[in-house]
């Protein structure tokens, strides 16, 4: 429904409103309200937007004192008795403007990025401030494989403003069936390369920094210790302990996922609240599982479990929702069933217990009693 | 009391190949005795030499971890789901060999 709104002109502009200050008009919306502000003073439209009709930079808009990119952009709502202000940004709050609110720490979105971000900034629970929230975030995805893969593609559309890729494999042509961020020809090249080119194409606002190497006792606490959530796509055991300990040691949201043939689970580890170690105390002995070369597994499976990983990072940074913390997501794709069970911290547990005896990383080759192959 | 126990994918083969067991019992170790029994070997996969369940394996009672209950006295009742859940490394291709 139409609501009457005010819209305060900023000083500068005020030549084009015939030196009103304020104007009446009926929208829906800021988008709205500015389009109709145009039609009724024509020169005001070349003043506001640019030639692809996007509103411009240096054009600074409120409603009711808030900053519409810390709303939901163009497309915030307005009701009844709202005031929107438009302030070229040239003019300050010197004229008698609203002063702009304090600001966080945050980016400024573009134009452009208010058009690509806009199904996200429209949803209240989101808005600029979120999105802005996530273009200053970091995430390190551990593989570029079968659930790193959805998972870097999500998070980079989403605008995850920096995505670390730990990897030191190369494309290899079975990955292809499920590792959707590589390509054909990209065979034999090294994975996190592969994924840097991928991400650029999808979303240039995103930044990968590629770890060409495999995460060890030696490097993992300096390379975790600059992200803000750590998304665990290893599939092998011993780098699943190491990066456990690391993010507990470091305190860091780990979002970790396993996937077997068609069947996987997914869940969230937040710091003080358990560690994969206080649901899987010890790996199985060597042999007791057989790997997914051997035993296969159905692509698809990696995608909807690593785009569930995604889902659960950016509901993370975004401080959205209830997150799998606490509860064990377990998947049968085949039956199509999806439980929950409870997952408890251990107060026993030697990393993340009352008492640790493990203090700091191990030797987690030795731990698993085998080599550390791979982590895609 | 029957209940249900959910075998998960990597130890079907052992029970002949079912994703899904009815089971009676009146415990959760009585369970396992008599899915033993049924499918010699599945006790040894799941319990270590102490008969505690390994430390790679969970086991559910609905929604709940028996080691939080009583363990393998943890009494089941009619309707139950008994779930075994073993660590798994996959994502991708190289995992334990």
């Amino acid at each position: 429904m139409k609501m009457p709104v005010r819209v305060y002109i900023g000083t500068p502009l005020r030549r084009f409103t015939g030196n009103l200050a304020r104007v009446e008009v009926e929208a829906r919306d800021v988008a709205e309200a500015l389009d109709r502000l145009s039609a009724r003073f024509p020169g005001l439209r070349a003043e506001l937007f640019d030639e692809a009709g996007q509103l411009r930079r240096y054009v600074n808009v409120y409603v009711n004192n808030q900053e519409i990119e810390d709303l939901a952009g163009p497309n915030t709502q307005v009701r009844d008795g709202d005031e929107i202000a438009v302030v070229p940004a040239l003019a300050g709050g010197a004229d008698g403007a609203p002063a702009a609110p304090a600001r966080e720490k945050l980016v400024r979105l573009t134009p452009e990025q208010v058009i690509r971000y806009s199904r996200h900034m429209i949803m209240p629970e989101i808005g600029g401030t979120g999105q802005r929230k996530l273009l200053s975030s970091s995430v390190l995805v551990i593989g570029a494989g079968g659930l790193g893969a959805p998972a870097i593609l999500y998070l980079a559309a989403a605008g995850v403003g920096r995505i670390g890729v730990v990897d030191f494999d190369v494309v290899d042509l079975s990955n292809l069936q499920r590792q959707v961020i590589h390509t054909t020809d990209a065979i034999g090249r090294p994975k996190v390369e592969s994924a840097r080119d991928t991400v650029r194409r999808i979303n240039p606002d995103v930044e990968v920094v590629p770890y060409n190497t495999a995460l060890t006792s030696a490097n993992a606490l300096d390379i975790i210790k600059d992200y803000d959530v750590v998304l665990n796509g290893s599939d092998n055991f011993p780098t699943r302990y190491l990066v456990n300990d690391a993010c507990v040691f470091l305190r860091k949201p780990l979002v970790d996922a396993s996937v077997f043939k068609f069947d996987a689970q997914v869940t969230v580890f937040l710091p003080g609240q358990g560690c994969y170690r206080c649901l899987y105390p010890a790996p199985p002995p060597p042999g007791a599982v057989p790997n997914c070369a051997e035993a296969g597994v159905f692509g698809v499976v990696t995608g909807l479990v690593g785009a569930i990983q995604a889902t659960e990072v950016i509901k993370l940074i975004l401080e959205l929702g209830e997150s799998l913390a606490g509860r064990l997501l377990l998947i049968d794709t085949l039956a199509m069933d999806f439980r929950t069970v409870k997952l408890r911290r251990n107060p026993n547990c030697p990393v993340c217990g009352d008492n640790p005896t493990i203090t700091q990383l191990i030797d987690y080759e030795a731990f698993c009693g085998v080599p550390v192959l791979a982590q895609s | 009391m029957a209940v249900e126990v959910r075998v998960p994918a990597i130890l079907q083969s052992v029970v002949g190949g079912q994703k899904v067991l009815r089971v009676e019992g009146r415990t959760v170790g009585e369970i396992l005795d008599r899915l033993d029994q049924e499918f010699p070997g599945v006790k040894k996969l799941l319990l270590d030499e102490d008969g505690q369940v390994r430390r790679h394996i969970n086991i559910y009672l609905n929604d709940e971890d028996i080691r939080f209950l009583q363990r393998l006295e943890t009494p089941a009742r009619d309707g139950d789901i008994i779930s075994i859940l073993p660590a798994l490394a996959g994502g991708g291709i190289h995992a334990l060999r």
